[in-house]
């Protein structure tokens, strides 16, 4: 009894370790192809990308934040689909198409007053990644479209509708990109940029962790979440309880498609000299977010650590351009170690394999019963 | 005397669970030696073992007095071993003569040639009268024929040495005494035959010897001619067994739930799975719906409660009609739904108990409020689920339900649903797979919300139980009531014989 006990205990524990097993393997065949690239510097420049945003003293960490900032949405927006048995892999296209919508008001609707214009923006950028998300559920719900297929589709079907839009609209014809948006739409900075002496910084770090908090609080403690779990989890008994499945299945793309729509918000409106620019490349954060929400264990607080892990190294895989690395090397680190972050969830799956075969082969009613007498 | 299997003193171990604990197997040639034990007692992990899936720990297994080493199926057919399984292995868009000879096609440069194995085939089936159509389809083709096709692929392979892992548990009592007598007509030839079961009548009625397993242990070996069945049961389970269920004789009250002219179609043709099917449960009783499995009971439940759509009819619950609403209201209205697969739709497996516990009571006020869920409420109720239905698990209310034993799974849907205090339970199958023990107690549970006046409706393939428990029968055949029946006035095989279509009642004519 007393070893079961302590297994049970460690299932809280193995997503944690097995995040951290997914890590160290990363960062270890990252390693690996700096040795194979430059033997010589591979170490030190090993190390930097370890020291990520540390390296460069409290500007190098509120640099870390900034990047944060739009993959812990577009993380928390897939995460919190895993979570209600949804793959939400269009948060690319959200992540976009509520970037476009926080540059379009940003720019054009300078008539509203200067207090509150970044926020109306970013209340924009949700909506429109709120609809977005909101497509491909209903096809799921009331078709029984795939949803990963239709958010696919709605990933390139978004970024063209939105550089169509951009040319329509908020264009920059020299620079081939959106205009810069209005001051009062740039989200305040909240006295972090002096803190950190990172001019890129402001107070979205706070509207990311104020999202974590509330999906997480809707997740873990009310009943809306506990609806879209069990729906997530086993769609057959939800129905057979009552659970209306569909309309879970809408919402939970919705505030998915929502979150991923703030992310893009947040990165456009920061005044960081981003620019929404018309090439036809599906927005990395969506994807980033994938590995975001997989190294997470698509747990709200796990995804935020994820979050600033990634943008930690990829701080750090920044700084190795002081060693003779070409910058595609870099990029080849960096996603080794995202994509051994991924293997999270294979970790997990190996370590509570081994924690619960002995709690499986749990007694027999009858075992039980004698035991009592 | 000679064994034809030997297998001594196995050991099997998954992980720290001693799986088989020194077992001692010993066939003799020419015997149907029943291997009788609970689920989980270890049969099937045994017969694993002997037909090469898992290899023991320690042990030594003989073949014909030869000590052999079984490393996969594979060298189980090389010594003659057959295993006709509880499932089917069948391909179903493959004929009879196919699905026979499949593994050991007869070819000639790389083409196949049909005309000597229907040869083999259709000797074989004269000479051990298991009577096949050899181009019939297998998806055409009843269950009965199915097992036979699986046996004749044993014989077929040359098996001397059969093991029918419980084979009569998808048959009808007609079925039951085809393949009863099958057995004993292949035993005569010369085969010895492994029979997995817990059903001690079959055993009776067929087995020579039988070895009793319980919990992975090697309990005996019994003469089956000169063992009662109480005795044999002891030694199953561990203890005194009643088999008689105790129910009084009461008064039936006003219909509870009534179902008027209820059709389903298919979902993927115009077929009709349930057609026109119309009765009432009343008060204080136990109403049965018998059936082979798929002739539309399963719809039929589905239809009731809500999980599928109904094409006509009309269901009335204590007089409201209730054909409209949605499932939240019919529970709300008192309908409780033991569902047929427990797994599918009667957990969330990877909620823990608690979760479960409240399944569809999450959102009333009790463990509420504005949208929050009141932990401790749930907890509390949780708890007094456990207590009051002796849910047992490792964990108690924290226990992650997947990880429970399937009779306490099962006691956690059943206890969740009572609780609700319905008016009408609708039980499916609700003790499939369950151990005696659990089996017991569901049993009295669903007596004792008939007891209170409640109408329960049963749906069961297991004859014993659908004799033994319910007060009024009526039966299922292709998607029409062809039958409804007192269980005091008939018997087994008269009931068998509406099931399988052969009879219909007067009232239940078949409409031109």
């Amino acid at each position: 009894m007393k070893r079961k006990r302590s297994l049970a205990e460690l299932r809280g524990a193995t997503s944690l370790y097995a995040a951290m097993m997914a890590i160290i393997v990363g960062l270890l065949f990252g390693l690996i192809i700096l040795l194979f690239s430059n033997s010589k510097e591979a170490f030190p420049a090993f190390f930097t990308i370890l020291a990520g945003g540390f390296t460069d003293g409290s500007k190098g960490v509120g640099q870390v934040l900034y990047n944060a900032i739009p993959i812990i949405m577009t993380g928390l927006s897939v995460g919190f689909a895993f979570k209600t048995g949804l793959f939400n892999i269009g948060a690319s296209g959200q992540f976009t198409f509520g970037a476009f919508a926080a540059i379009y008001i940003g720019a054009k609707w300078t008539f509203l007053p200067p207090q509150i214009h970044w926020l109306i923006a970013l209340l924009g950028a949700m909506v429109a990644g709120a609809i977005w998300g909101m497509g491909p559920g209903l096809l799921k719900a009331f078709a029984n479209v795939n949803e990963v297929i239709a958010s696919i589709m709605m990933n390139y079907i978004g970024m063209y509708l939105v550089n169509m839009m951009i040319v329509k609209t908020v264009y920059d014809k020299i620079k081939n990109q959106t205009k810069p948006i209005a001051k009062s739409a740039i989200i305040p900075k909240g006295g972090l940029d002096k803190l950190f002496g990172a001019n890129n910084l402001n107070i979205g770090i706070f509207i990311a962790i104020l999202m974590v908090i509330i999906i997480y609080i809707i997740l873990q403690k009310t009943t809306f979440g506990y609806e879209l779990k069990a729906c997530g989890q086993n769609k057959n008994a939800s129905r057979y309880a009552g659970i209306n499945e569909k309309r879970n299945i809408v919402l939970s793309m919705t505030i998915a498609g929502a979150l991923s729509g703030i992310g893009g918000g947040l990165l456009y409106l920061s005044g960081s000299g981003k620019y929404l620019q018309v090439l036809d490349v599906l927005a990395a954060e969506g994807f980033n977010g994938i590995s975001v929400a997989l190294l997470g264990m698509s747990h709200p607080i796990g995804i935020l650590f994820a979050g600033l892990f990634i943008a930690h190294i990829t701080v750090g895989g920044f700084n190795i351009q002081l060693y003779s690395f070409v910058p595609e090397v870099i990029d080849i680190i960096i996603a080794a170690i995202i994509y051994c972050g991924a293997f999270a969830l294979l970790f997990k799956s190996i370590l509570s394999k081994k924690a619960s075969k002995p709690v499986e082969e749990s007694k027999t009613s009858d075992e039980m019963k004698k035991e009592d007498n | 005397m000679e064994y034809v299997i030997e297998m001594n003193h196995i050991t099997k171990v998954f992980g720290n669970f001693k799986a088989l604990d020194d077992v001692t197997l010993k066939v003799k040639k020419g015997e149907i030696h029943a291997l009788l034990g609970e689920n989980g007692a270890g049969k099937s992990t045994l017969m694993s073992v002997l037909f090469g899936l898992y290899q023991a720990e320690k042990g030594e297994i003989k073949i014909n007095g030869n000590q052999v080493q079984i490393n996969n199926p594979n060298d189980a057919n090389n010594l003659n071993i057959g295993m006709v399984h509880q499932h089917f292995k069948l391909v179903h868009n493959f004929t009879v003569l196919e699905s026979i000879v499949l593994g050991r096609e007869t070819v000639k440069a790389g083409f196949l040639k049909k005309d000597d194995a229907r040869k083999k085939v259709i000797a074989l089936s004269d000479r051990y009268k298991l009577k096949i159509d050899p181009d019939a389809y297998i998806a055409d083709i009843t269950v009965g024929m199915q097992q036979r096709v699986e046996i004749l692929k044993m014989l077929y392979c040359d098996s001397d040495i059969l093991i029918f892992d419980e084979p009569t548990a998808v048959l009808t009592p007609q079925e039951i005494e085809e393949l009863m007598k099958i057995m004993k007509e292949l035993v005569k030839e010369g085969k010895s035959i492994i029979f997995i079961s817990h059903k001690l009548n079959e055993i009776k009625e067929v087995a020579d010897r039988c070895s009793v397993l319980r919990k992975g242990k090697y309990i005996g070996t019994v003469e089956v001619a000169s063992t009662t069945k109480e005795e044999m049961s002891e030694m199953m389970v561990g203890r005194k067994v009643n088999f008689n269920i105790e129910k009084t004789d009461l008064p039936t009250g006003n219909a509870v739930l009534e179902v008027k002219n209820l059709t389903i179609k298919a979902k993927n043709s115009n077929k009709n799975v349930v057609n026109n099917v119309s009765f009432a449960a009343k008060k204080g009783e136990i109403l049965c719906i018998a059936g082979i499995d798929g002739n539309g009971q399963s719809e039929l439940v589905y239809g009731i409660t809500g999980l599928m759509p109904l094409n006509e009819g009309k269901i009335l619950l204590n007089g409201k009609d209730v054909t409209k609403e949605s499932i939240r209201k019919k529970c709300l209205d008192g309908m409780a739904h033991i569902p047929e697969d427990r797994h599918k739709h009667g957990l969330v497996l990877d909620f823990d108990l608690q979760e479960n516990a409240v399944l569809q009571t999450y959102y009333e006020s009790r463990f509420q409020r504005h949208g929050f869920i009141k932990f401790n409420a749930v907890r509390e109720y949780a708890k007094k689920l456990i207590k009051q239905y002796d849910i047992r698990s490792p964990r108690e209310e924290d226990s992650v339900v997947r990880n429970m034993s399937g009779g306490n799974q099962q006691k956690v849907i059943i206890a969740r649903e009572l609780d609700r205090n319905p008016e009408i339970v609708i039980a499916v199958q609700p003790t499939r797979g369950l151990d005696i023990g659990a089996t017991e107690y569901i049993h009295k549970q669903l007596i004792a919300q008939r007891d209170q006046g409640k109408a329960v409706l049963l749906v069961s393939l297991e004859l014993d139980e659908v004799m033994n428990v319910s007060d009024r029968i009526i039966v299922i055949y292709e998607g029409e009531i062809v039958a409804d029946l007192n269980p005091k006035e008939i018997t087994v095989q008269e009931l068998g014989l509406y099931m399988s279509g052969v009879e219909r009642s007067v009232n239940y004519e078949k409409k031109a």
